[in-house]
């Protein structure tokens, strides 16, 4: 036994040297972040504090608790002599250590009771967004605004696919942030099209689930302009990890500059629109427009090539809904289909995009319908009561 | 009976008697049949225990396997290996193989060997159920790692499987995820009833409630638990069924229901579930410690009413694991309320573990140093579990890789290493040799090291805001995530040491005696090693 424990100690002497090795890369790690952010809103800091205050009383439990093995460990050993003692219970020190962690968790429930309640009170906000989460993006909606928009990842496949070398916020940009004022207390109502998502924000210590069918709220109140990200929390299917937030938050007037710029966009839109319904492409201009928009919104899951992934999602190409009725092709798009992972499409594209993303889709890879869809198509299909009329008058 | 004959517990009168007996009932070989039938037709409690644990060792080398593949796509930032949806695939049967194929089929084993010796049984009570019992085990795993073969792939929503991603949303493959989880909890369900009517009926007289080894206790605790929440379990999968193919609206706010009625009901089972994965294991940490500290272990009743109040206090926390789910403010002060409170009795167990260990005197053997490992940091995946209770800081927490951490703290640093201390402990009973010390040392020390490497840098990962279940990550991320992938490999690669141990130990090896640790204490001990095909025909006398 004796040669056997002499082993044992030199193995333990150099898995420890090992050891150290292993922990040098730490030092070279100093600019990475370890610890939770304290982020930009009183909220966010209390609960860095609360995090940081259990932590140290974790610290000195384990010292006190750990400190004592470790002391029986390298004293009481039998190599070193050291002979059993008989005790084996005693009522008075079990009530002991069982009142004191009472004490020192009530000391703990406290400044958690007061941080929890005042992050559940959203009331007496001054601006409220509704957020919807859907697979793979996020749709933000500014309370007494006409304005609303879709929040995709900006990064790029070939980002991804280490085609291209990775930008410095890889996987953390997307094509519209949501932007906000600072000072202003933030409502959020939150809810989902699809599966569960949750809607977090690190430096706001927000993070909510988005459950389909109900609505949750939750709010901040930003002190420090600054560009502020974050990602979906929740696993939601395949691309749960590519569809991240960002939030711009800038001083109030910045803001109202900001609103109005976006008025003027949805005022030019309507124009566009209009125009569109009017102006007929031709098939070369519409692939091209449709192209971009299938690699952007459909290839996550029905693939670039058009094959889908078997028994997931549908091919396209070859497809009988992309090669046979052209409204059930556009309803299929316009309005999703229930109770699958298709989405309806009616609100995040233009009709413009709608038809040039069908267009497409009937004449891409095997798929040489020659068919060619127009917005106005789109338009007739959405609102077939205006299209009646319309085609009544022309009569 | 030569088996009582060689224990020193039982005095020289009986043991006359006993041979006596046994000259009048030899009938031992026609209890052992050989050959493929001695393990598919067996009721014996050794053998199934043996089939029980050669399982869960398969099945802990499969899903650690996949855990391989998911630390290799994590190994840099951007998509290398896999695609996003297989990545899922391999996170879900990760999860699923490892707690109900690998952790709960240990214990049933251990269950199986250890409990009728502990308590003087002849065997388990219900021996034909007990051969069932394990025998649908490989059918339903069989059944799960098809699916991951069928066109669409297997499950893919996480072992939590959250509806609606696991019903409108899931794959065509979900009725046979649903159907083997099925299996997997009337196996359960089966083996649990197995135990407390042995434990209820079969002890030896003598052997009160408060005389039994810890082990035992704990075990009768977990069984209950397990009869109280395996069908909740079952509830839920049917539900996701009848949700995906049979039009209900269970979870579907559509048709009136609720998502997050899922995960309540998901949880009610989940949260105890997580209790049945650990309390064998302060069982088994109870018996080793004693055994290697010279000492009796330190307030035995009192750790018989912590194991209870927390078994009990486990139906009172479920919600901890949905604070982010837009609770209304007095539920979330409760659950947080209730899961703080119960680290009390946790700590209660901890505290007596190092007085038994206090003005002892210790010896380092590989079961102890496993069993000490496992006090160090399974407590630190408790003070991480005590972050997570208080709800501020869990919405920063929840769902990153803090909670990964936490819970592979717990999970494989503690429940894991418990089933190596147990395996270390009674390899030489059940095999008749001792297993290779310089190799189980090896195997010790590198998975202590590496399982750290692996598990505490996630704690960091998860602080600085990464998700949990993603494929790839933000460049931030980078660094800690291959260092992590690196102590992953490591660890991996250590338990194949164990692997090595084990085979080697059932071929053979220095002989082992009855009692190969001096100051180890219980019933099985009286035995002679290998533990003889059938133990305790006569039943032994307890002081």
């Amino acid at each position: 036994m004796g040669g056997y424990r002499l082993h044992q100690l030199a193995t333990v002497r150099k898995l420890f040297i090992y050891l150290l090795l292993l922990s040098l890369p730490v030092k070279a790690l100093a600019q990475t972040s370890l610890n939770m952010t304290q982020g930009v809103t009183e909220i966010s800091g209390k609960v860095y504090e609360l995090h940081m205050l259990i932590f140290y009383i974790c610290c000195a439990i384990a010292f006190v608790v750990f400190g004592a093995m470790f002391y029986a460990i390298f004293n009481h050993r039998k190599s070193k002599g050291a002979v059993a003692a008989d005790f084996h219970e005693s009522t008075k020190v079990e009530i002991i250590w069982t009142v004191i962690p009472v004490i020192i968790l009530i000391a703990m429930a406290i400044p958690a009771t007061k941080t929890l309640i005042a992050m559940e009170d959203t009331s007496k906000s001054d601006l409220t967004i509704k957020i919807t989460g859907s697979q793979w993006k996020w749709h933000y909606s500014y309370f007494g605004e006409e304005i609303e928009f879709f929040s995709l990842l900006a990064t790029s496949s070939e980002e991804i696919d280490g085609i291209k070398e990775k930008g410095a916020n890889y996987l953390l940009e997307v094509n519209n942030p949501l932007v906000l004022p600072i000072n202003k207390k933030i409502r959020f109502l939150l809810t989902s099209d699809d599966v569960i998502h949750s809607w977090w924000v690190p430096d706001f210590a927000v993070k909510k689930d988005t459950v389909p069918g109900f609505i949750n709220e939750a709010w901040t109140k930003i002190d420090k302009p600054g560009i502020y990200r974050g990602q979906c929390a929740e696993l939601c299917g395949q691309a749960h990890g590519f569809m991240p937030i960002v939030v711009h938050a800038m001083e109030e007037d910045d803001y109202e500059q900001w609103l109005i710029g976006k008025r003027q966009d949805v005022e030019r839109q309507k124009i566009e629109a209009a125009k569109a319904l009017a102006n007929n492409m031709p098939l070369d201009q519409l692939m091209t427009i449709g192209e971009k928009v299938y690699l952007e919104r459909c290839s996550v899951c029905h693939q670039p090539n058009g094959m889908g992934l078997p028994a997931v999602f549908p091919a396209i190409n070859g497809s009988p809904i992309a090669t046979g009725d052209i409204s059930l092709h556009i309803d299929t798009i316009v309005n999703g289909r229930s109770g699958t992972a298709m989405q309806a499409f009616a609100l995040q594209l233009t009709d413009q995009e709608i038809a040039a993303v069908i267009t497409y889709q009937r004449n891409a890879w095997d798929n040489k319908t020659g068919d060619v869809i127009q917005a106005s198509d789109i338009n007739a299909f959405k609102n077939p009561a205006e299209a009646d009329k319309k085609s009544e008058e022309e009569q | 009976m030569k088996t009582s004959i060689e224990s020193n517990n039982i005095g020289s009168t009986i043991e006359s008697e006993l041979v006596a007996s046994d000259t009048a009932s030899s009938h031992d070989d026609h209890h052992a049949p050989s050959g493929w039938t001695r393990w598919v037709f067996s009721t014996n409690h050794k053998d199934i225990g043996t089939l029980y644990l050669i399982f869960s060792l398969t099945m802990f080398f499969i899903g650690g396997a996949m855990a391989m593949v998911i630390r290799a796509e994590l190994f840099q930032p951007g998509l290398q290996l896999v695609e996003p949806n297989f990545f899922n695939q391999m996170t879900t049967v990760h999860g699923l193989i490892m707690v109900f194929g690998a952790v709960m089929p240990a214990f049933t084993g251990l269950a199986n060997w250890m409990i009728p010796m502990m308590i003087g049984a002849p065997d388990m009570a219900l021996p034909r159920m007990n051969n069932l019992s394990f025998w649908i085990l490989p059918f339903a795993f069989l059944i799960l790692l098809a699916s991951l073969f069928t066109e669409g792939g297997g499950p893919n929503f996480g072992w939590t499987f959250y509806a609606p991603l696991s019903t409108t949303y899931s794959p065509d493959s979900t009725a046979l995820f649903v159907f083997s989880v099925h299996i997997m909890g009337i196996s359960s369900i089966m083996g649990a009833i197995n135990v407390i009517v042995t434990i209820f009926n079969m002890r030896a007289p003598g052997m009160t409630l408060m005389k039994m080894p810890m082990f035992v206790w704990t075990w009768l605790i977990t069984a209950f638990l397990l009869i109280a929440v395996m069908p909740v379990l079952a509830g839920a999968v049917t539900m996701v069924l009848t949700d995906k193919y049979f039009g209900t609206s269970f979870f579907d706010a559509a048709g009136g229901g609720d998502p997050v009625m899922f995960q309540h009901i998901f949880w009610f089972f989940g949260h105890p579930e997580v209790y049945i994965m650990i309390l064998p294991s302060f069982g088994i940490v109870s018996a080793i410690v004693p055994a290697f500290s010279g000492k009796k272990l330190f307030g035995y009743n009192s750790m018989v009413y912590a194991t209870v109040s927390i078994a009990l206090m486990s139906f009172l926390v479920w919600a901890h694991h949905m604070f982010t789910t837009g609770m209304p403010v007095f539920a979330e002060l409760f659950f947080m309320y209730c899961t703080m409170l119960i680290s009390v009795p946790t700590g209660v167990k901890v505290f007596n573990w190092v007085a038994t260990m206090w003005r002892g005197s210790l010896t380092f053997e590989t079961p102890m140093l496993f069993a000490i490992a496992f006090i160090v940091l399974f407590t630190i995946g408790g003070f991480s579990g005590l972050m997570l209770a208080i709800v501020p800081a869990d919405f920063q927490y929840h769902d990153t890789y803090f909670v990964v951490a936490h819970f592979h703290y717990v999970l494989v640093s503690g429940a894991v290493f418990s089933i190596m201390a147990a395996a270390y402990y009674w390899l030489p009973k059940w095999t008749g040799n001792m297993y290779n010390q310089r190799l189980s040392l090896w195997h010790f020390w590198t998975s202590l090291i590496s399982v750290n490497i692996l598990f505490f840098p996630m704690h960091f990962l998860g602080l600085a805001g990464m998700p949990r279940r993603i494929p790839d990550y933000a460049i931030q991320f980078a660094d800690v995530n291959q260092i992590v992938s690196i102590g992953g490999f490591a660890f991996g690669l250590s338990q194949l040491l164990f692997l090595w141990v084990v085979i080697k130990c059932i071929k053979g090896g220095e002989k082992a005696p009855a009692k190969p640790w001096e100051r180890a204490e219980g019933l099985e001990w009286t035995v002679p090693s290998p533990a003889p095909h059938h133990t305790f025909d006569q039943p032994p006398k307890i002081d």
